[in-house]
Formats: C-alpha cells, sequence, structure tokens
C-alpha cells in the first residue's frame, strides 16, 4: 500500500448491532481481547455527531471512541485542520467536544476526562457541515493571513469595516463549541474543608504521601482528578512486590478509605492556589452519571484550608514539533499505553515510536504485548540506550537511532511518517499510529500561583518547582522525581514533612519493590532544519492553530519576551493553557534567538489550573439567590393588600398600593399623597438603619460623629443629624433621640445602615477609645411605622394608652418617648415628620410590627387610614424639600444642601477641618433648589441637566442636574429638587433642563426647595 | 487569605473588609484651640504609601465580633504576620506617649 493512500479507520467489519434505528457500526474493532480497567460484561450506548456506539464503564469517551476506531473527532481552531486525540488526560488540546444537549450542552470538553454514562451524547465542534467534510478548512489555504498577529495587521482597514465585515466572519469561521442556549438548568454548591495535609494528586507519590500523614494520624484530604486514584499505575505494565499495581493502589485506596481522619476525593481538581493555606478544588459530582440526581449538585466548588499541602500532581508528556504532527494517529507514548494498559484499546494497528527518552520505550513493549505491530523504533539520540535497543529487538521493530520523524503524511487520519536516519537517509514507513514522546514537563501549576517561577533542569530536559508558596511541598513527578519506586520514597518523604510540620509523629513507609525503570533522556524540541520554511505546518500549540513558523515570525517582529510571544501567537492561551505547548515554545524561541530555555524564561501562570464553569464560580448564589431578601414586619400584610414591592438595597418595601379601579400606578401615588396631606396615612420605615447607643460618654460620642451639636438635647427629644466623613463629604443623616440619661436610639438612612454602624465602631475602637459608650443594631429588633397626616394625632390616640399626653404641648414636633399602646404593649413613640404634617413614627418588637400595622388600620378606618408606600414617600418629601439618597449622592457638602450653618464651630467632629476648605463652601458650587416647569404639565426628568436658558447644551454651559422630580398632586405641578450653581440666589430665574437622553428640554423655574407649608405651621400643629 | 482574630480566631477573609494605612493618626482638631494645619489634614485624609513588604493597616470584623484590628501584613506575599484589637494599640501607642 503506497503511504499516500488513506488507510481505513472505521473498518467495516460486521458486528452485533444494538437495537435501534440509527445506523450501525461494528462493535469496537480496536477494543483488545484482554486487559484494562473496564467491565467488559457491561455495555454502555453513546452517541458521537449523531451514530450510535458502544463502550464500557470505565471508558473515557475518548477511550470508547478510540475502541470503535473513531480517530476523527474534531477540527481545528483556526484552520479547520482534522484533529484526533493526542493524549489521556486533561491536557487534551484536541479532542474537544461538545457535552450534551439542550441546555446542559457543554463546549470544549476533553473527550479524554469525560467518563462514559449509558446514553452519553456529544458532537464534534467547529465544522461545516460536517467533521468529514469540512468547507472551512480552506482556512487552510488562507493561512498566509491568518499567521501570528493577523488580527493586528490584516483587517485594519478601513476601520469602520472592523466590527460588522471582519470580526463576524473570524468568529464564524474560527472558534470552537457553541455555549447552551437556555440557562443552566444544573445546580451547584461551595463547601469549605479543613485539614492538616492536602495532598494533590493520587499517583504513587500522592498514594505515598496520603498514607504517610494518614498512618500518622493527620487529618488528610486527597485530591485526585481522575475518577480512579492511581494515576500512572493504572496506565502502565509494573509490579510492585511480584503484584501487578493496580493492586497495590486498591490496597492503599483501602487503607486510607479505613482511616477516619483520611478523605479520599476523586473526580476532584484542585485548580488554585491562595493565601494562607487555602485551596480551590472542583468536585464533579453528577457529570459521570446519565441523569442528574436528585438532592445532588452537578459541581461542589471547595474552598480547602491546609495547614500543609503536598504537590503531587505527577507530568504531562511533551509532543515533538515536526511538519503534520497533528494527524489523527499522532499520539503522546504514554498515552498510547494507557488507552492499551488502562481501557484496553488499541490506539492503532501499526505504530512507530518516536522518542528521546527512554520512558517512552515502555511504548515498545507495551504495543508489542497488545499484539500491535511496531514497524520502527526512532530514538532521536546519537547513541540509544540500551533500553531502547532491547525495546526494538524485543518486539521486532527495526531502530532508527539518532533519527528523527520528519514529516507525518496522511489527511483525515496518518499513514506514513517520514523518518530521517543519522546519515541523513529519509524513508517513509506506512503506520496508522505515531507514539510520540518529547520528555515529560512537570505539573508545576499550583507552585506558581504566588509568583514563584519554574526552574530549568537540563538533565531532565523539564522545569521543576523552584520557590514553593508557603506550606507545600512537591513529591514525585511533579518535583522532576522519575520512576515509581522513587515517587514512592518522595512522596512518603513529603508526607511525612508536612505531617511533622503539623506535629505528627511519622514513621516511612515500607517500600515495595519495583522493576527498574530507566529514564535517560537528551532534549529534542522539533526536527525541523528550517522554520518558516515550505515543509508543511508544525505545530507548538495544537488547540490554538499556533505553528514554529508563528514563534519565527514572532522573534522576525521583536515579540522576544516569552509573555509578548504568547499575546502575539496566542500561544498558551487556549482552554488547555498550553500545557502540551509551552515548554516546546520557549525552547523554540530559546534557539531562534541564541539564548538558553533559561535565559528565555517562562511566563506566569495563573489559576485556574483546568478550566471551571461560571456556574460552578457563582455555586448557588443565582437568580432569587443571588442575595437574601430582608422582608419588613408588615410585609405580608402588605401583600394581602396587593401592594407594588420594590427592592430598596436587600429590602423588599411597598411600592405603592394599588386599588381595585386605580387608572395606574400615578393615580395610587396621587392618591396616597393626597391623603398623608388632608388624612392619614400609614408607611413602614422599619428599614432606617436603628441604633442603639448607651454609656455615659454618649452624648460626647455624638458629638464628635456628628455634624452638630448634641449636648443640650434634652431627655425625651429627637434630634435631625447630618453626618460627615473625614474628607468634609457629607455621609448619611437621620434622627436621634435621646430615651434616658445615657441611652440614644439613632436612626440612619436605609442604604447606610452597615455602613453607619461600621462607621461608628471605627470611631469608638480606633478614634476615641477612651469614650465609656457602647453600641449594637437594632434594625431588625424594633417595627417601626410612619403615621402621618392631620389626623395622625387622633388615630394614635385610639391606641395610645391613656395615661400617655398626646397633645402638642405634652408631646410637641421632635418628642421622643417609651411608652405603651393597645393596654400595656411595650412601644416607641417619636413625632417626627418626613412628610411635613402632623406626623408620628410609633415603634413596636418587631414580633409585633404585623399586628401594630393591623390594629392602626382598624382604628384608623374612621378617619380614612390610608397606607402608602415609597413612591408616595418620596413626593411628600420632594413637596417639602427633604435631601434623600438623590442628593446625599457622596459628592455634596452640607453647604450644597442648605445646611451649611448645622456644622458646629464650637467641638471637633469627623469631616470639620476639610468641611472648611474654602473650595467646599464655594457659592459657584451646585446647591440645593427647588425646581417647578413653566407649564405644570411639562414632565421634568430627573437626572436632566440644568442649563441657561439659550445657551448650547455642551458641558461648557452645563450648571447643575435635577436629582429629584415628581408629579405633585398637592402643587398640581410637576416639581423637582436640583443641585445649581449659584441656587439659592437665582430663585425666580428660568432655565432649560436638558434630557438627552429622553429628547426633551423643558424650562423650569428656579424656587426655593420647599413646595409645601413651608413656614412649617402643618408640622407643629 | 486567613485572618487570625483575637477575639474569634483564625477566620476567612470574606468575615472581613478593608481599611487602609494603621499607621496614620488623626491630626489634631479640637476647638477653641488651634487644629492642625490643612496640609496635616490632607496628608491624613488623602495621602497613602504603597509600601513594599510589612504594613500595618485597618481591617473590620464585620461578619464576627465588629473588632476594628491592626493587621501586620505583607503586602509582597499576603502573608499575616500580626493581628491585634486596634482599641490596645491605641491605648498602648497613647501610654507610650505619656511615658
Amino acid at each position: 500500500m503506497s503511504p499516500f493512500d488513506a488507510a481505513p479507520t472505521q473498518s467495516p467489519t460486521p458486528g452485533p448491532t444494538p437495537s435501534g434505528s440509527r445506523p450501525r457500526q461494528p462493535t469496537q474493532p480496536f477494543r483488545l481481547a484482554e486487559g484494562g480497567l473496564i467491565d467488559r460484561d457491561t455495555l454502555v450506548r453513546f452517541h458521537f455527531d449523531g451514530r450510535d456506539f458502544t463502550g464500557h464503564p470505565g471508558d473515557t469517551l475518548a477511550s470508547a471512541l478510540l475502541a470503535n476506531g473513531v480517530r476523527l473527532v474534531g477540527r481545528s481552531f483556526k484552520y479547520h485542520r482534522p484533529r484526533g486525540i493526542l493524549s489521556a488526560g486533561p491536557e487534551e488540546p484536541n479532542a474537544l467536544v461538545e457535552l450534551r444537549t439542550g441546555p446542559r450542552r457543554e463546549p470544549n470538553t476533553r473527550a479524554t476526562t469525560i467518563e462514559l454514562f449509558d446514553g452519553l451524547e456529544a458532537s464534534s465542534q467547529n465544522r461545516f457541515p460536517s467533521l468529514r467534510h469540512d468547507l472551512l478548512s480552506i482556512n487552510g489555504l488562507l493561512s498566509p493571513i491568518l499567521t501570528a498577529g493577523f488580527y493586528y495587521k490584516t483587517f485594519m482597514w478601513p476601520a469602520a469595516f472592523w466590527e460588522k465585515l471582519y470580526e463576524p466572519i473570524i468568529r464564524r469561521a474560527a472558534g470552537l463549541g457553541r455555549a447552551a442556549d437556555e440557562a443552566d438548568p444544573d445546580h451547584y454548591e461551595k463547601a469549605t474543608a479543613f485539614c492538616d495535609v492536602l495532598v494533590v494528586g493520587a499517583g504513587p507519590a500522592g498514594l505515598a504521601a496520603a498514607l504517610t500523614a494518614g498512618r500518622a494520624g493527620a487529618r488528610v484530604i486527597l485530591c485526585e482528578d481522575d475518577a480512579q486514584p492511581g494515576g500512572r499505575l493504572l496506565a502502565e505494565q509494573l509490579s510492585l512486590d511480584g503484584r501487578p499495581a493496580r493492586d497495590w493502589v486498591r490496597d492503599a485506596l483501602a487503607e486510607l478509605g479505613a482511616m477516619p481522619e483520611v478523605r479520599v476525593m476523586s473526580r476532584t481538581t484542585v485548580f488554585g492556589t491562595y493565601d494562607g493555606g487555602t485551596y480551590g478544588a472542583l468536585e464533579h459530582v453528577t457529570d459521570h452519571l446519565a441523569a442528574t440526581a436528585p438532592h445532588l449538585p452537578r459541581q461542589v466548588l471547595w474552598r480547602i484550608v491546609a495547614r500543609r499541602c503536598v504537590l503531587a500532581a505527577g507530568a504531562i508528556e511533551r509532543p515533538v514539533v515536526f511538519p503534520g504532527n497533528d494527524r489523527p494517529g499522532i499520539m503522546l507514548a504514554g498515552a498510547v499505553r494507557t488507552y492499551i494498559n488502562r481501557f484496553g484499546v488499541a490506539p492503532g494497528r501499526k505504530a512507530v515510536v518516536f522518542a528521546n527518552n527512554d520512558d517512552a520505550m515502555r511504548t515498545v513493549a507495551d504495543l508489542a504485548k497488545a499484539g500491535i505491530a511496531v514497524a520502527a523504533v526512532v530514538d532521536s539520540r546519537a547513541a540509544p540506550s540500551a533500553t531502547s535497543r532491547d525495546a526494538a529487538r524485543d518486539a521486532g521493530a527495526r531502530l532508527i537511532a539518532g533519527g528523527q520523524v520528519t514529516r507525518a503524511i496522511g489527511g483525515r487520519a496518518l499513514t506514513a511518517v517520514r523518518i530521517r536516519d543519522a546519515a541523513g537517509r529519509e524513508d517513509i514507513v506506512p503506520c496508522d499510529l505515531l507514539a510520540m514522546s518529547g520528555g515529560w514537563n512537570p505539573n508545576v501549576h499550583l507552585t506558581t500561583h504566588h509568583g514563584g517561577r519554574p526552574e530549568y533542569i537540563a538533565s531532565l530536559c523539564a522545569f521543576v518547582p523552584s520557590v514553593l508558596p508557603p506550606g507545600m511541598g512537591v513529591a514525585g513527578m511533579a518535583a522532576g522525581v522519575a520512576g515509581t519506586a522513587a515517587a514512592l520514597a518522595d512522596g512518603s518523604r513529603a508526607g511525612a514533612e508536612a505531617a511533622t510540620a503539623c506535629g505528627f509523629a511519622t514513621s516511612p513507609l515500607s517500600m515495595p519493590s519495583v522493576p527498574a525503570e530507566p529514564s535517560g533522556i537528551e532534549p529534542l524540541w522539533h526536527t525541523l532544519s528550517a522554520f518558516g520554511g515550505a515543509a508543511g505546518k508544525a505545530f507548538v500549540d495544537f488547540q490554538n492553530d499556533v505553528t514554529a513558523k508563528d514563534i519565527g515570525l514572532a522573534r522576525q517582529e521583536g515579540f522576544r519576551a516569552v509573555e509578548h510571544l504568547k499575546r502575539y501567537t496566542t500561544l498558551g492561551m487556549a482552554t488547555d493553557q498550553g500545557k502540551t505547548a509551552n515548554v516546546n515554545a520557549l525552547a523554540i524561541m530559546a534557539e531562534l534567538t541564541g539564548r538558553t530555555i533559561p535565559e528565555t524564561g517562562t511566563t506566569l501562570i495563573r489559576p485556574p489550573v483546568q478550566p471551571i464553569a461560571i456556574g460552578a464560580l457563582a455555586g448557588p448564589h443565582r437568580g432569587g439567590h443571588f442575595k437574601p431578601a430582608r422582608l419588613t414586619p408588615t410585609h405580608d400584610w402588605a401583600t394581602e393588600l396587593g401592594a407594588t414591592f420594590t427592592a430598596a438595597g436587600l429590602w423588599q418595601r411597598a411600592q405603592w398600593f394599588a386599588r381595585p379601579g386605580d387608572a395606574g400606578w400615578q393615580e395610587t401615588v396621587n392618591r396616597e399623597v393626597t391623603a398623608v396631606r388632608t388624612a392619614v396615612g400609614i408607611c413602614d420605615v422599619t428599614t432606617l438603619g436603628k441604633i442603639d447607643i448607651q454609656g455615659p460618654d454618649a452624648a460626647a460620642f455624638l458629638e464628635r460623629v456628628y455634624a452638630n451639636a448634641w449636648k443640650k438635647l434634652p431627655v425625651g427629644r429627637a434630634r435631625y443629624g447630618l453626618m460627615l466623613r473625614e474628607d468634609g463629604f457629607v455621609f448619611d443623616d437621620g434622627t436621634t433621640a435621646r430615651l434616658g440619661d445615657t441611652q440614644y436610639v439613632m436612626t440612619t438612612t436605609t442604604a447606610n445602615a452597615g455602613p453607619v454602624m461600621q462607621h461608628l465602631e471605627f470611631c469608638h475602637q480606633w478614634l476615641w477609645p477612651d469614650y465609656d459608650v457602647r453600641m449594637i443594631s437594632v434594625t431588625d429588633q424594633w417595627a417601626q411605622i410612619a403615621v402621618a397626616g392631620p389626623k395622625s394625632r387622633d388615630v394614635l390616640r385610639q391606641i395610645v394608652d391613656t395615661a400617655y399626653d398626646l397633645s402638642n404641648d405634652a408631646f410637641p414636633y421632635m418628642a421622643a418617648a417609651e411608652i405603651t399602646i393597645c393596654g400595656g404593649q411595650k412601644a416607641r413613640l417619636f413625632r417626627l415628620s418626613f412628610s411635613g404634617e402632623l406626623a408620628y413614627e410609633i415603634a413596636v418588637p418587631a414580633r409585633f410590627g404585623d399586628a401594630l400595622v393591623r390594629r392602626l388600620m382598624q382604628s384608623g378606618a374612621p378617619f380614612g387610614i390610608t397606607p402608602y408606600g415609597t413612591e408616595a414617600l418620596g413626593v411628600l418629601r420632594i413637596e417639602k424639600g427633604h435631601p434623600a439618597g438623590p442628593e446625599l449622592n457622596g459628592q455634596t457638602t452640607a453647604h450644597d444642601l442648605g445646611m451649611g450653618r448645622l456644622l458646629s464651630t464650637r467641638k471637633d467632629f469627623v469631616g470639620r477641618a476639610m468641611a472648611q476648605r474654602p473650595a467646599l463652601t464655594d457659592p459657584a458650587r451646585p446647591t440645593l433648589v427647588g425646581l417647578r416647569p413653566v407649564a405644570p404639565h411639562d414632565v421634568l426628568p430627573a437626572g436632566a441637566h440644568l442649563l441657561p436658558k439659550g445657551s448650547p447644551a455642551t458641558a461648557a454651559s452645563d450648571q447643575g442636574w435635577v436629582s429629584s422630580a415628581a408629579w405633585s398632586p398637592s402643587v398640581g405641578s410637576w416639581i423637582g429638587l436640583g443641585l445649581l450653581s449659584n441656587g439659592p440666589a437665582r430663585h425666580g430665574e428660568i432655565v432649560c433642563a436638558h434630557d438627552p437622553l429622553g429628547g426633551r428640554v423643558v424650562e423650569v423655574e428656579i424656587v426655593p426647595p420647599v413646595f409645601v407649608d413651608p413656614t412649617g405651621e402643618r408640622l407643629h400643629a | 487569605m486567613r485572618i487570625t482574630c483575637p477575639c474569634c480566631g483564625e477566620r476567612g477573609l470574606d468575615e472581613f473588609s478593608y481599611r487602609g494605612d494603621a499607621t496614620l493618626s488623626r491630626p489634631a482638631g479640637d476647638p477653641p484651640l488651634p487644629g492642625a494645619g490643612a496640609e496635616a489634614w490632607a496628608e491624613y485624609v488623602y495621602l497613602r504609601d504603597n509600601p513594599s513588604g510589612p504594613h500595618r493597616e485597618l481591617w473590620y470584623h464585620g461578619a464576627g465580633c465588629r473588632s476594628w484590628l491592626v493587621v501586620t501584613r505583607n503586602t509582597r506575599t499576603h502573608e499575616i504576620l500580626d493581628t491585634e484589637r486596634a482599641v490596645n494599640v491605641v491605648r498602648a501607642t497613647r501610654k507610650d506617649a505619656e511615658a
């Protein structure tokens, strides 16, 4: 057969067909007769690209596809090259599929990590219209313009074309899988775990570390990415103490399982090293199941707090860079062994092994043992080791010492390789499998998240961890310690060190006897004679389609630093973060620039080590669970009345109480406002922050935190208080009542309840620690209801016990008292008014809030009592000119709000010094004014900017803005509050309110900010 | 990050909030005595160093005991070197000043 003939990969051998109507495939023609950690007695059905296949429990999607002879599984990112399966683990750059369908469709899922389950559905990505016939593979012909930096160079002109034309086309042609179109139906959890020793990776080193630390009594968490702990022990033909390695793994897991302080977490990826011994881990709970399990989350995001950590994450094998090295059928040598030994699958029928090291020579023996022909063993080392010679001889294979694979031949599958021997003679060897190895890269990722850079060890041809995060040790191949015996010993040492550091007495593990495992290596990164030649694409980064030529281009254009190389070529920026690419890339850059590998350096690696679904990071905090809802004590009552609610921070507050027949919300609000102005209304004001302040120095403390004076406030009175920040701007306001000699209760705005509490604690604990004063938030402890309107006293008279005199003389404006209502129920009564009417706020312990509001409604019925919501509350306060959130926006001063006179000159208080700065009291600053459209029905938009009449709508002529606006049923006009330069001096002037968003300009008159009862007669009635 | 609160023990970062430099002290501002000059106030309110290495800073244990803390943190490594209650730090400083 000519090497240029396409080798049939889907052989038409007939086999038993499962029932169903889809086209049938022969049953697992590449499944080996024996071996593997799979359950051969059970068949698992799955679908790939609409075709039915079978596999066994224990398979991954990749191993099951290979067993069925499917070797073309995807198209590449940029050039739509046919791609197969490169690896057998999470580093896989090629075999990315869309898993599941509908709302659970997950793109870019690695076939090498997907556990096979019955009914699994997956499809290939980035192909159109089909995987075998991809029209966009012509991108490969466009490659002269799709090289490194093409984004920056090719589509620069004309600029306007970029967004509308170039980018959509590029995004369609280049790309990976499609995200699901619907909301994620699964749920996710977050959890925290604590331990003495966290062991990352359950290969030989990790198991030895966990056993040693566990036997010492330490609390151990052992995390393993794979479903089955064991690491390479599951993938190699290896005996420990004369028994199969998997038996040793089984015994170790049984022992760990019996230790009460040890927790083994499989399917759990430790993805980040954070501060203070905190690690992020993702546990896949139900991803391997056909259907979601009731009451189980799909994934759990773990925060693991560990006193010590042993990183035993093993290593990832390196590909070799040569033209065509991405053809389906080219696989890492270690992955070939994994498929043979762990999954009982033949990754091909006729193999060539190409490597620079002894470890890969195990593949030769394993291939031969599995009955797969080995056509050639290509050892790049000039003087091949005894291991290579023995392996080739035992397998009956031709050994090409000092040889190289210079080119892979084939289209959708590998058909042959071109080999050059030490003497430069070339030959073409037909094969359908190339097992390649350039050596192993230790998995150093978790050691670098604190900024540590790995160190290059020439004898290993690899980077190993150098500076470690505090509390971390590294063991086994992750530290560059090769071989099972050495890994076991190193793991035990690291486990003992970690447990000892936690105060446990340890003893070393008794080591099983392991046959010798040679690991000699000589560097080999590529087999190219020139970079950028016409030899064909030699891929460095498979997933992002970055070739050796692109690296040459980056060097030529000056992007020689590895971080520049990365960004210019997108190397290492795909979902695999270049796990199989980065070291080859920087070795090639070192060669191109005549520097050593250590001089070239590595890029900084950041978390996460593996892709994490956004859903897992969000956890349960989505939708209604994104933040908790705080409900007022009268919430049920308001719901019964059909109130519409609005969010005020976390609180749900009644916005208005529509009645049948109301034409719309405006009519409802007008009715509520009018009720307060003419009769009586009630409104739940529980959400305002309440802070109980007690102690002999309480008054002195208030003097410090408020800008105005407090010393002379008598018991039984309340006062408005203005709080500044230390920079002199207004922080918050509210009323504080003196209930006793040494007891005050402060109210804050709803929004600032928490920040004010924190601020008071700061003042007390840091600025003035000598004051004998204590404080606590009582916001949740008291239900508070505003009763406002000319009839409010009459209503309260119905429920306040007769011992308490409510007359204006006995209980005037700003009075405060502890009273009883309804025959002995403790309550607090304050004569406060936000509406400008005769008004009270009455507070009862929160559990009586519901009863109080119902009693008020009952007793107030004869007086026309009307519940009102936050919308009417807003209208009432605008009518009265009270600043609220839109005016207390963190950028206004006391002067701006017309309260400059409140600032005491006789005491020190927070903000005093800075508030005196001339710029903060400059009359030219935007200052509070009232606004009234010249035509009363002209809608006054809040947020509109105020400009002199006739001036152009430019920033230069901007003089202020409308902060709050509403239709006032009391005035019969739209009204507003605004902040206007030189405002108070301009009453009577007409200016324009520009609303560019609404496309409106409204003429407004500047007026004093108080629209209703400017003399305050009603307030004091 | 983990912070050991002197009252509550070792807790996760999310229980705390950060304020800033704990080495600043509020200028005198007591009338009728003359307060500190504008320069001292501007420095206190606006100017901050950005030190590399150990830094004393104020943290608030809002989801715990509500203590303000002086935390000594290495800004390069996030290592927490010491944690004290702020109120004790102020009192000790004043005692030193008086002595």
